[in-house]
């Protein structure tokens, strides 16, 4: 369970105020969308959860299964079951995707005491999960997403967190840049993960991703907070009419 | 001008050192001195050393290194391989495999007393590269080289040949000279690891004849204090491949100069170097210095340096590609980056093209920069922790110079070098 109380965010560098006291908790197994205009802050949510730099938070928490994430390390947080896809999957060349894999699965069962696998069954598991992802053996061979198709990419996401076996899964903006095969694809392997103990909180600007993965709750953010929180068919109020006249409900000028 | 009266360095280097007599090397190494004689040694205001000091190469005496200790199995072991041993530059004949290979034939410098081949051949590449730059300390070594193997390629031995250099003595000061001919369409891999002496001063001439093939991998030891000044003369003939591969982590001091000539049509020649320097624990100074002539037509050269520099670690390269009048369809191509891992190291960079043909492809590229913010979080977030990730950032940098070892299992074996330097120096 992902709770974030009266989180307030900063950019580290600028007077700039991004997150202006959100409020969220994702149940265990529950999925959340958060849906929201261009510069609301979905992406510095994400951001600010998995623990990258750049940002300051003024107030507030983020727990996971009761622990403090915004005091852990990126790689702590990652072991703790936090896993982000990213909007923009960063490409490592140099560095093959079965070895990035690998390293970061041992990583992460050595953190939680667990034995590393061996490469014998690791290869097998990640050759199982790869093929219901349509990701081939040679794109395990390539570096990590180099010359990869922004669909081949999002699948690659989606096969980390597969491999990762994460309990909260934030998926940033996951369906940019997909057409629609690839996002059914994307959207099927995220499925097979929900299993009734796994958290997901989808961010998206559009309702078309949520077509295939159905959420539970769906709240819309604007101006740094989540303004209004309902079931699916919010997403669909939003498909049929824009943020405008929500926007204009809760008094915030449009163009943020 | 009249002649100068004072002594020079270059008589006080003379001095320090004993000029082997005799042999058939003996009318090379004589015109080799009257070479050494005319340019001198460089000094602070020669343009080609404007980057690396060379007080300390151009002293009498070495300044004393100790030898590193660390328990690693040494570079190559794993290897099957015929073994040739120096220690401080002596010939271990104990240590050595026989000098006796199907395909290959070895003899040492200091043993060789008439050899056909080699009486034309010492030296003889290291003289023609002498222009258009002068290069005193290759001049040095070919008068003064004490001993080295003399390898004739005819056919396409079973294994690589690995010249392996301990370090024993704090003060020691070997000059070793290495001649390669491979004949038409043979074949060798040679390795070379070990930083063989306190100061350490090589030259590596290699013939690549019609249809030969020349693979070359050194790992230069890990001895912090260590000093040395290497060259690598090479001409490859038509259809002829030439590449090799340097491993340098740690060094005071390090200047590795390499000069090519694509002297047939069709010839390939890639050269490639990974440094790593730390200054934490001693100095670190790496130059590589390369200079590739396309003479023919059709060369495929490439030249990719890449150093990682942290804690005042100074890189320096100079590299040049001269495309000759009628080396028509040359493509050459040559990068060279640096990685700082702090704000306190240095990388200085000279790429230059010199271009007298009109249907050619040259590149050259230069950077310098951190290590890449977006992508560490990209792997920490993945349960990475920083420091291993951060070495696996190293190594993607460094990847495209390894690529160039052709070798899988020698490919492994320098990335496995790699990542044991990158975990002795975390933080």
């Amino acid at each position: 369970m992902l709770e974030i109380k009266n989180l307030h965010v900063k950019l580290e560098e600028q007077d700039k105020v991004i997150l202006k006291g959100v409020n969220l908790t994702v149940e265990t197994g529950k999925v959340h969308a958060i849906m929201g205009p261009n510069g609301s802050g979905k992406s510095t949510l994400s951001y600010v959860l998995s623990g990258r730099d750049g940002y300051e938070v003024t107030d507030g928490s983020a727990l996971l299964d009761g622990e403090e994430l915004l005091e852990m390390e990126p790689e702590a947080r990652a072991a703790a079951g936090l896993f982000l896809a990213f909007q923009y999957p960063v490409e490592i060349p140099g560095v093959g995707n079965m070895t990035f894999l690998r390293t970061a699965v041992n990583a992460q069962r050595k953190a939680r005491g667990q034995e590393e696998l061996s490469a014998g069954e690791f290869l097998k598991v990640v050759r199982e999960k790869a093929k219901t992802l349509k990701i081939d053996a040679e794109m395990l061979k390539r570096p990590v997403n180099v010359g990869f198709s922004g669909g081949e990419k999002k699948r690659n996401e989606i096969l980390q967190m597969a491999m990762l076996e994460p309990t909260m899964c934030i998926l940033d903006e996951t369906d940019s840049g997909l057409d629609v095969d690839a996002m059914r694809l994307v959207a099927d392997g995220v499925n097979a993960l929900r299993d009734g103990k796994r958290s997901f909180l989808v961010i998206t600007h559009y309702q078309r991703l949520l077509d295939h993965i159905k959420p539970d709750v769906v709240h819309i953010m604007a101006d740094g907070r989540i303004i209004q929180t309902g079931g699916p068919e919010l997403a669909l109020v939003v498909e049929q009419n824009g943020y405008a006249e929500i926007l204009k409900a809760h008094g915030i000028a449009e163009a943020v | 001008m009249s002649a100068v009266e004072k002594a020079t360095p270059l008589d006080a280097r003379l001095g320090a050192l004993t000029i082997p007599a005799g042999s058939f090397a003996a009318k090379a190494r004589r015109a080799a001195l009257e070479r050494l004689t005319a340019m001198g040694l460089p000094g602070r205001r020669d343009e080609y050393w404007r980057w690396t000091k060379a007080a300390e190469l151009n002293a009498a005496d070495p300044v004393a290194a100790a030898p590193f200790m660390v328990e690693e199995t040494p570079v190559f072991d794993s290897f099957d391989r015929l073994k040739i041993v120096f220690r401080d530059g002596v010939f271990d004949a104990a240590a050595s495999d026989p000098l006796d290979l199907e395909g290959i034939e070895i003899t040492r410098l200091a043993e060789a007393p008439e050899l056909g081949w080699a009486a034309g051949f010492y030296g003889s590449l290291e003289e023609a590269g002498q222009t258009p730059v002068k290069r005193p300390f290759a001049a040095l070594n070919t008068a003064a080289a004490t001993d080295g193997v003399l390898i004739r390629v005819t056919g396409r031995p079973s294994k690589p040949v690995s010249l392996i250099y301990f370090h024993e003595s704090d003060i020691s000061d070997p000059i070793l000279h290495n001649c390669v001919k491979l004949e038409p369409g043979a074949e060798l891999t040679l390795l070379e690891n070990g930083p063989a002496g306190a100061r350490f001063n090589k030259v590596l001439e290699v013939d690549v004849a019609e249809g030969a093939r020349f693979h070359h991998v050194r790992a230069q030891g890990r001895d912090h204090d260590r000093r040395a000044i290497t060259h690598i003369f090479a001409r490859v003939a038509e259809r002829g491949l030439f590449k090799s591969f340097t491993l340098t982590a740690n060094g005071v001091l390090t200047r590795n100069e390499c000069v090519i000539t694509l002297a047939g049509d069709n010839a390939v020649a890639h050269v490639a170097g990974a440094a790593l320097g730390d200054g934490a624990t001693s100095d670190f100074h790496h130059d590589d210095t390369v200079f590739i002539t396309h003479d023919a037509l059709n060369g495929e050269s490439r030249q990719v340096f890449k150093k990682v520099l942290k804690h005042g670690a100074v890189g320096v390269f100079q590299g040049k590609i001269l495309v000759k009048p009628g080396a028509q369809k040359t493509d050459g191509y040559q990068i060279s980056q640096a990685l700082l891992l702090d704000d306190d190291s240095q990388f200085l960079g000279k790429p230059e093209l010199e271009i007298y043909a009109d249907d050619v492809k040259c590149s050259h590229g230069s950077t310098t920069g951190a290590l890449d913010e977006t992508a560490l979080f990209y792997l920490r977030s993945r349960g990475v922790p920083v420091e291993e990730a951060r070495a696996l950032l190293v190594l993607s940098f460094l990847a495209d110079a390894i690529d160039e070892i052709e070798d899988a299992a020698l490919k492994d074996e320098i990335v496995a070098r790699l990542e044991a330097w990158l975990a002795r120096h975390r933080g």
